[in-house]
Parts: C-alpha cells; sequence; structure tokens
C-alpha cells in the first residue's frame, strides 16, 4: 500500500513537473558578457521550449557586469548572471549577491580538467569549458616568415619580437586565469620571468580580452593569447587563423548563476536546467559559439577535430589549478602584470631586444669560435641584464599574504585587519624599482653586444 | 545685501531652477564618485594622501604629460584641417562650399571608437596603405602607432568644432568692417590679422578649447589603440578593474575636471576685456571674392586631400560593412549584402531610441545653453559665472563616472507611476546624454550671444519691449544660427556616445546605436554586421542633423543671413 502510494505520488510528479516547467512565464533578465552570436542562438531556443518567458539580455562587459550588479543591489531587476571567468562570480559570491541552486539535469560530470564544474558552495554553475592557448593568422605568419609556436616558451623566441599580443590580468578575467596558470605550472620566478619574456615580445596590450582576437583576425599583430573559443569561432567566421592549446594550459568552466532576489526565480532555475540538458549542451556546439560542452555525450555530435577535454586527458591536466592559491592573490598579480608590464611595455620591450641583439651577437661569436672573442665577459653581462629583468619587487608568499593584499582589496573589510600602506604608494615603489631595472638591463646588453 | 531688483526676479528664479537641475543631475552624482578620491582608502577618513600619491607617482605624471601632449597636438593638427576649409568657404565664392559644409560635419557623427576600428584597418602597421607602401617602397610609416595614433583620430574626430565655430564666426563679421580697414589702407595679411583674426576670434577659441577639453578627457579612442598612459584611461582602468577600485581613478577624475576647468578659466582670461560684439547684423561675412581657374585648382586640390584624410574613417567602415572577411590584406577577400540583411534584421529599435534620446537630449540642452548664456551675459546675478563653470564642467567628467554616479544616486528613487528605479528609466539616458553634451551647445550659444551688441536689446527696450519680449523677439532670433550649431553638435555627438550609456542601459530594448555598434564589435563575426550598423547610423544622423537644421532654418529664415550647417552662429 505505502509503496502504491509512493508510486502514485511519483507518477503524479512526473506527469506534473513537465506541465509546471512549461507552464512558468514571464520576463527573465541576464547580465551577461557574451557576444549575441552566443546569446541569441542560446536564447531562440530556450525561448522556442518556453513560449511563456521572453529573455531579456542585458550586455555588459565582465568587469561592468560585476559593478552593475553591486550598485544596483539595494534594488535588484537582474536575474541571472552569465559569464565566463569564475573569479567574476567568486567577487560576487564573495559580496553575497548570488543565490545558492541545486542543479536536477544528469549527467554532468564533478571536473573538467582539474577544476570542479560546479563551484563547491553551490553558487554558480559551470555549462561549458575553456581553455587558453595561442591563436595565430596565417597571412601574417606566412608574410612575415614566421614558425608556427607549441608552446608558451616559443613565444618568447626573438623571432617573435613585436608580433604578439595579450590583454591584461586586470582588464579581463580569462587572462588573469592564463597568467595564474602558468605561474602555478611554471613556478613563481619562472613563471613570471616568462611572462616577462613574451612580454618583451608584445605588440601591444589589449583593454580588451575580446581585443586579441580582434587583431589577429585583421593582422594588427600575428599571434595571440586567448581563450579558447575566441580562436574557434573567429576560424568558423571565415578569418585566415588558427588555434593551439599549449601543454600547460587549464580548463576552467564557463559560468551562470542566479543572482540573489532575483525577481523571477523559476525562469532562471528552468534557464540554467535547460542550458546543462543535452539540448541545450549541443547548442554551444554551434559554429559561431564554439565552446566545449561539460556533458560529455555531447561530443558525439562535435565535429570531428573538436577537441575533447574528457577523452584527451592531457588537455588542462598538466597543472592542477588551485582556486584558492589564486583567489589569495588575485588582485597583487593584476597589480604586478601591470606595473611590471602593462605600464612600462616600452621600456621592457627595449631592454628584450638589446638582451635578444646581444644574444644573437654571443651566439655568432660562438659558432666563429674565435679565443680572443670576448664572450665570457658578455655572457656575464648579458645573464645581468636578464636577472635585472626578472627581477620580482615581492616573493611569492609576500604575494600570497593576507594582510598585504587587503591593500589591494577594494573593500575594506573588517577594522581588524591590519593594513599599512596603500595601492598607490606600494605600486609606485614597484614601478621605479622596475623601471631603473630595465633602463639599466637595455644598458649593460648594449654594453655586451659593443663588446663584439 | 540688496535686494534683487524687480527685473531681476525672473532672471533669478530661472537660474535657481537651473541651478537645482545642474546641482541634481551633475553635481550630486559626481560627488558621491569622487567622494572616494578624499578618503583614506585604509581607515575611510578624510584626507588628501591620495592627491600627494598622485603626484609622487611617476605613472600618473607620465600619464599626465602625454594627456597634455596629444591634447595640445590634436588642437594643433584639427585646427590645420580646419582652417584652410573655414577661410575658402567664406572667403570666396567656391562651389566646394556645400560639399565642405556637408561632409565637414560628418566626422563628428561616428563613435570614435568605430573610427579608430577603421582607421587601424586602413593605417595601422599592416594595415591597407602600410601593406601598399611595404610592397611599393619597403617601408612603412607608424601613423598609428602609440601618441600618433590618438593624435590622429581625434584630429579627425574633432576638428568640425573648429570648423564649425571658426566659420560662424567669420560669417558673423560685419562686413563693413572689412570695407573700413581697406578703405584705410590695411589689405591681405594685415587686414586678416588685424581686423578678421581678431574678430573671429571667440568662435576660434570656442572651438579650440572644446577640441582640447574632448581630447584631454577621451577615453574610447586611447581604449581602441590600447594607449594606457594617459590621463582618461587610467581613471577608467582603475575604476573598472574588478576588485580593485583603488582611490586613485577618482583622484585622476578630479585632475581632470579641475585642469578642464582650468583651461576653461585660462581661455575666458584671453578673451576677457575685449568686445567681439557687432552692432549690425546684416551684410554679414567676410567680402566673398571669385577665383581665377588656378587658384581654383589649388583650392579644390587642398579641400580634397582634407576631405578624403577626414573621411577614411567612413570609407574603411564603408569597406568593412560590404567586405566578408578582411584580413592583413588590402581589401577584404569578397564583397556582399549580408551584414546590411543582419543588421536590419535586428537593430531598427535600436536606430528608433537613437533618434529620441539624441533629439530629446540636445533640445534640452540649447534651451539650458541659451538659458545660461543669457544668465552670464545679460545680467549681473550673483554667481552667474558659476552656473557656466559647472554646466562646462560636465565636458571633463568622464562618461564612467557620471554612469557609476547615477547608478548610486537614483538607483533607489523610484519613479511614480511607472514604479521603477529611475536608474534603469530610459529618461535618465536622456538626462546623462543632455548633461553630457551640454558644453558644446553651451559653448556655442556663449560664442553667439558674444557677438551680440546689447545695444540692440537696450534699442528694443527703450522702443518699450519687456525683457522677455526682448529675450524672444531679439535676442534668441540673432542667437539662432549659434543655437543650430549648438544642437548639430550635441544632437550628432549625443547620438554616438558610448560610455556613459554602457552603464547605464538596463534593459536590451532600450539601447541606443552606439551600444548596438559596440556590441556587434565584441564578436569576430560581428565585425560586419557592426560595421553596417555603423554606416546607418552616419547616414541617419547626417539626415536628421540635415533635417534639423533646414528646419529650423526656416523657422528664422528672416532673422539670420545664411545659415547653413557649418556656419552656425
Amino acid at each position: 500500500m505505502k509503496k502504491l502510494i509512493i508510486n502514485y505520488t511519483m507518477a503524479l510528479c512526473l506527469a506534473v513537473i513537465p506541465s509546471l516547467a512549461l507552464a512558468i512565464e514571464g520576463k527573465l533578465t541576464i547580465v551577461t558578457s557574451y557576444p549575441p552570436d552566443t546569446t541569441n542562438t542560446v536564447k531562440k531556443v530556450f525561448e522556442a521550449k518556453y513560449p511563456g518567458i521572453q529573455v531579456e539580455m542585458l550586455k555588459k562587459k565582465t568587469t561592468a557586469g560585476i559593478k552593475y550588479l553591486q550598485e544596483t543591489a539595494a534594488n535588484n531587476t537582474s536575474d541571472m548572471f552569465w559569464a565566463s571567468a569564475p573569479d567574476a562570480f567568486e567577487v560576487l559570491k564573495g559580496d553575497n549577491l548570488l543565490q545558492k541552486y541545486e542543479v536536477k539535469v544528469g549527467g554532468i560530470p564533478e571536473k573538467v580538467g582539474a577544476f570542479p564544474i560546479h563551484d563547491p558552495d553551490g553558487y554558480y554553475k559551470g555549462f561549458a569549458a575553456s581553455g587558453y592557448g595561442i591563436m595565430w593568422n596565417t597571412r601574417y605568419m606566412k608574410a612575415k616568415k614566421l614558425p608556427i609556436p607549441k608552446r608558451w616558451a616559443d613565444l618568447a623566441k626573438p623571432v617573435y619580437h613585436g608580433h604578439v599580443g595579450m590583454s591584461a590580468p586586470s582588464r579581463s578575467g580569462t587572462t588573469h586565469l592564463t597568467v595564474e596558470t602558468l605561474l602555478q605550472g611554471e613556478g613563481w620566478e619562472n613563471g613570471w620571468a616568462l611572462w616577462k619574456a613574451i612580454a618583451g615580445n608584445f605588440k601591444t596590450v589589449t583593454e580588451r580580452s575580446f581585443g586579441v582576437p580582434d587583431g589577429v583576425n585583421s593582422g594588427q599583430f600575428g599571434l595571440g593569447v586567448v581563450i579558447d573559443f575566441f580562436g574557434l569561432s573567429s576560424q568558423a567566421s571565415g578569418f585566415p587563423v588558427e588555434f593551439l592549446y599549449p601543454p600547460v594550459t587549464t580548463l576552467v568552466p564557463a559560468n551562470i548563476a542566479i543572482v540573489k532576489g532575483a525577481p523571477n526565480r523559476a525562469a532562471a532555475a528552468a534557464f540554467i536546467e535547460f542550458l546543462l540538458s543535452v539540448e541545450g549542451q549541443e547548442v554551444l556546439l554551434d559554429p559561431k559559439i564554439r565552446r566545449l560542452p561539460v556533458n560529455p555525450d555531447t561530443y558525439a555530435k562535435a565535429p570531428a577535430d573538436f577537441p575533447n577535454p574528457f577523452k584527451d586527458k592531457t588537455l588542462g591536466a598538466a597543472v592542477k589549478f588551485d582556486l584558492m592559491l589564486s583567489k589569495g592573490r588575485y588582485n597583487v598579480i593584476n597589480s604586478m602584470f601591470d606595473v611590471m608590464i602593462t605600464y612600462r611595455l616600452d621600456e621592457l620591450r627595449a631592454a628584450t631586444r638589446a638582451i635578444q641583439k646581444a644574444e644573437e651577437k654571443l651566439q655568432w661569436s660562438l659558432i666563429d669560435g674565435l679565443a680572443s672573442a670576448p664572450n665570457d665577459e658578455a655572457k656575464k653581462l648579458i645573464q645581468e641584464a636578464r636577472a635585472l629583468v626578472d627581477a620580482l619587487p615581492i616573493t611569492e608568499s609576500k604575494a600570497g599574504e593576507k594582510g598585504f593584499n587587503s591593500i589591494f582589496k577594494k573593500k575594506r573589510k573588517k577594522a581588524t585587519t591590519k593594513v599599512s600602506g596603500r595601492q598607490a604608494e606600494v605600486e609606485q615603489e614597484w614601478d621605479s624599482q622596475v623601471k631603473a631595472n630595465y633602463a639599466q638591463a637595455e644598458k649593460l646588453a648594449g654594453q655586451a653586444a659593443a663588446l663584439f | 545685501m540688496r535686494s534683487l531688483s524687480r527685473h531681476q526676479i525672473g532672471p533669478a528664479s530661472v537660474a535657481l531652477l537651473l541651478g537645482a537641475f545642474l546641482f541634481v543631475f551633475l553635481i550630486i552624482p559626481v560627488a558621491k564618485v569622487i567622494f572616494v578620491a578624499f578618503q583614506d582608502p585604509n581607515t575611510g577618513a578624510l584626507t588628501l594622501i591620495n592627491f600627494s600619491d598622485f603626484f609622487l607617482t611617476s605613472l600618473f605624471q607620465e600619464s599626465f604629460v602625454n594627456s597634455l601632449y596629444v591634447a595640445v597636438m590634436s588642437v594643433v593638427f584639427a585646427s590645420v584641417i580646419a582652417l584652410p576649409l573655414a577661410y575658402f568657404t567664406t572667403r570666396f565664392n567656391f562651389s566646394g562650399t556645400l560639399l565642405i559644409q556637408t561632409l565637414g560635419v560628418i566626422p563628428l557623427i561616428m563613435p570614435p571608437f568605430v573610427g579608430a576600428v577603421a582607421m587601424l584597418l586602413l593605417f595601422g602597421e599592416n594595415g591597407s596603405i602600410n601593406l601598399l607602401f611595404d610592397e611599393w617602397f619597403g617601408f612603412t610609416i607608424p601613423f598609428m602607432e602609440g601618441l600618433n595614433g590618438v593624435i590622429m583620430v581625434e584630429s579627425i574626430h574633432y576638428f568640425p568644432f573648429i570648423l564649425i565655430n571658426l566659420s560662424a564666426a567669420l560669417n558673423n563679421i560685419d562686413r563693413s568692417m572689412e570695407e573700413s580697414a581697406q578703405n584705410l589702407g590695411a589689405n591681405g595679411i594685415r587686414l586678416f590679422r588685424r581686423i578678421v583674426f581678431p574678430l573671429a576670434m571667440p568662435g576660434y577659441v570656442a572651438g579650440a578649447s572644446l577640441v582640447f577639453l574632448k581630447v584631454f578627457d577621451d577615453l574610447g579612442t586611447p581604449l581602441l589603440l590600447n594607449v594606457n598612459k594617459m590621463l582618461a584611461p587610467q581613471a577608467y582602468l582603475r575604476i573598472t578593474s574588478i576588485g580593485i577600485s583603488d582611490p586613485m581613478g577618482y583622484v585622476i577624475s578630479v585632475i581632470l575636471v579641475v585642469f578642464s576647468l582650468l583651461s576653461l578659466w585660462t581661455s575666458f582670461l584671453a578673451l576677457r576685456g575685449k568686445d567681439y560684439s557687432t552692432v549690425q547684423k546684416g551684410g554679414g561675412g567676410l567680402m566673398k571674392r571669385d577665383l581665377n581657374p588656378l587658384e581654383k585648382a589649388g583650392c579644390y586640390a587642398v579641400v580634397i586631400l582634407i576631405l578624403l584624410m577626414v573621411l577614411s574613417p567612413h570609407f574603411g567602415l564603408a569597406i568593412l560593412s560590404f567586405g566578408t572577411v578582411w584580413s592583413y590584406s588590402v581589401l577584404p577577400d569578397a564583397y556582399t549584402f549580408q551584414h546590411y540583411l543582419q543588421m536590419f534584421s535586428s537593430s531598427t529599435q535600436l536606430i528608433s531610441n537613437t533618434l529620441l534620446y539624441a533629439g530629446l537630449a540636445a533640445t534640452i540642452d540649447v534651451v539650458l545653453g541659451t538659458v545660461i548664456a543669457y544668465l552670464v551675459w545679460r545680467t549681473n546675478l550673483f554667481g552667474r559665472k558659476w552656473l557656466d563653470f559647472v554646466a562646462m564642467g560636465a565636458v571633463a567628467i568622464p562618461g564612467v563616472v557620471l554612469g557609476i554616479g547615477y547608478l548610486r544616486t537614483f538607483h533607489e528613487f523610484n519613479v511614480p507611476i511607472i514604479d521603477k528605479p529611475l536608474a534603469s528609466w530610459w529618461v535618465i539616458i536622456v538626462v546623462a546624454l543632455a548633461i553630457r553634451r551640454l558644453p558644446y551647445a553651451l559653448r556655442a550659444c556663449v560664442a553667439a550671444m558674444q557677438q551680440i551688441s546689447i545695444a540692440l536689446e537696450e534699442a528694443a527696450e527703450n522702443l518699450g519691449a519687456n525683457k522677455r519680449r526682448t529675450v524672444f523677439r531679439i535676442v534668441v532670433p540673432l542667437m539662432s544660427g549659434g543655437i543650430v550649431a549648438g544642437f548639430i553638435t550635441s544632437f550628432a555627438t549625443a547620438s554616438v556616445e558610448l560610455s556613459a550609456t554602457l552603464m547605464l542601459v538596463s534593459t536590451e530594448s532600450d539601447a541606443p546605436l552606439a551600444y548596438g555598434i559596440y556590441e556587434f564589435m565584441q564578436s569576430a563575426s560581428g565585425r560586419g554586421p557592426g560595421a553596417a550598423l555603423g554606416i546607418v547610423a552616419v547616414v541617419i544622423v547626417g539626415a536628421a542633423t540635415y533635417a534639423s537644421h533646414r528646419f529650423i532654418k526656416s523657422k528664422n529664415v528672416e532673422f539670420t543671413t545664411e545659415v547653413t550647417v557649418a556656419t552656425g552662429e
């Protein structure tokens, strides 16, 4: 009898749930950083399934979207936040602006690469995976006779001087992850040294993350450090570009979350369920979107050369990304990158070029093999110059220090957190150090080159 | 304290209303944002420490110098472009006049960030021109490298400010002045230096100071060209980065405001004590003379060369809108109408929104501009100069600061009847645009006011007209040229503004054109449709500008002489 009742109830539930789901109505406002190609395509399929819901996509850059939600929190009118970078969601979660939600749809594994797909605390949900890599313009590479890079370190080679573009971690959440990934994968000092060596070859640091694929597409620069879907969708739009995942990369989920106090929570829940359903996941394979679905079954329908992180275990597995470590020094990394690279790009480029030239001369001299050549002296000067460029204003442990980080925090958290120093003060100190180092490095490298 | 005379009650109450409007929609929101600049980042106490940090930071010092350099050089280049155009059209019977007057304003009708995209494709290091140069001569020219690029884009974008104001001033010069000078034996350079140039000064200074302020404050162009060592981008980058909202961004905003006001004040000083008004308003404009064929050819060559250059962003954009894939090549691989079809299927509302917002904002602006100009130059109300200063100060408020300020101030204020926060009602976008563009209309109106002799009003009053009647029958009609110029600049630039709207658009159905273009330009496949929308924006705003100008002209035709687009005031 009891069983019968349960069965009966279950049957009733099963009968009622779909009709309930379809009966959801009203306006659903989603704050999103995605381009119309993504939002319109998803919106069309979703609205066909739920005719009662009108989806309103409010396009904001990730950073502006966060600002918008923060500023409007007192009188919130948005239902969802939909963007790539997990750390953007961490910021919102920290500000207590997100609503917990438990996903009902099945078939989503726990992790992609080394990263949990859904927020372990239950606030935001991963709906697609993204990895970082290198994209290049094939026409540009051919015209300038550049080789195809295989790994991050390749971008530091002299042949790429002035041909590489990237965004700054303070400007783009996805770029921040790339920087942090390499720092974790290569270690603090080697990681920064590698970034500076690559940055020495930069043509520019773009203000928006889309500025990088845009620059590569139009041929302003030849190679760019980008998130995969920028590369894949540019290719799908017909641009002569290619994309590659270097061995050290992290796959991270792109996310969606319900905003706290959402006016239309039922519709928001329906949207999440839809996005994670088989149907919603397949939309991601659309050539204009090209994101990696988080439901492994979806890949059966993907084009032949589509990367599959659930099959290709090397993808994103080389680095075990430590989210807590990243979160703990988030703003310090941004600030260091800006001080050492973004705002001193001219000086860094000049120093790098001087070192590259000196090294080339040394190389030739070594090949010539003349005993009288001042090779050792030059080598020593070049080493000194390199060390100056690579020098960091702070150590890794300092960067992770809580008190130090709070100088860079936007909010004064607690009165008890001791804060000494101001960001502008600290940055100026770093800047004068960095500037002097780069100038001295350029001088030493010049001396080394003059020896030959 | 002396009490207000009966004559002053009217102006005084108008001034109070105006002051209240500016206070609520400009001062409070901005104060809410820049207050942070005066707070100790750690304790929240009031302090000036952030300002000392600013002046001690070499990055900011360099940014300051760069901003100044770019602004000055842009004024120089904009003058080089505008002076010949203005001179040819007002001095000679030159059949290219209409062409110049029409095409000369078009650069304003394009969001600077869109212009920069097109300029990069044409003049960038691997743009069409340099690819050709490289192929033919084996070298390239760094038009768009670093600060050069900013100066180039800015001067091409903003030179119409000088062109409009200067040709208006030239057209307003009383011909009898020139004739008298010639009768007294002045000619050529001397005539220009002693008569024409001084009389046209208010127009030139109005235009040049606008260019200087706009460039000094402009954000979109340096950002798009990835030049970040300038003040406005530094402020923006610091204010909008996730997690970092250190006070320096706000300090820079304060510095921008202060410095802009300072330069404005300097231009006031430069003009102070000089009376540029002429009594007669009939035989306006310089004497025109015919050109001989050789001179004509020379004029045409110069004009065509200049127009080719200033319209290059439009050519680039047009090619982009019809091209399929344009990548590292002189021209796109193939051509198509697809982008237009795709754009028209989704963007008609963007267009109607833009016309509504910009039209309303520009109307508000010329009304406020005329009123302020009158209050400042024709009354002796206490604090009238401050109205002018505060209204002009809007030019120095970065759009993003105003946007955040509005969200902060008006989000918790629900508008009765529609029951929505004011900050997410579309009217707030109109207000923001009106505030941001008020300085343009104001400068134009003030310049017009300065050229009207007060004797004309005194004459009207002697004949029995009261203040109101004088204003509506004498002052406003005589200013109508300036009002048209103000309306056009406000309208055209408001319809392509982005930085404040980007913060304030709260539903897609409220979005204006520039927002739509920006959105399109954020994806690889959206570049074509975005460019198509840009072209549509240029055409529509151009047509609307022309229509509004025709309309106003037909209303005032008996009061003004030769009012055309570029002969504003």
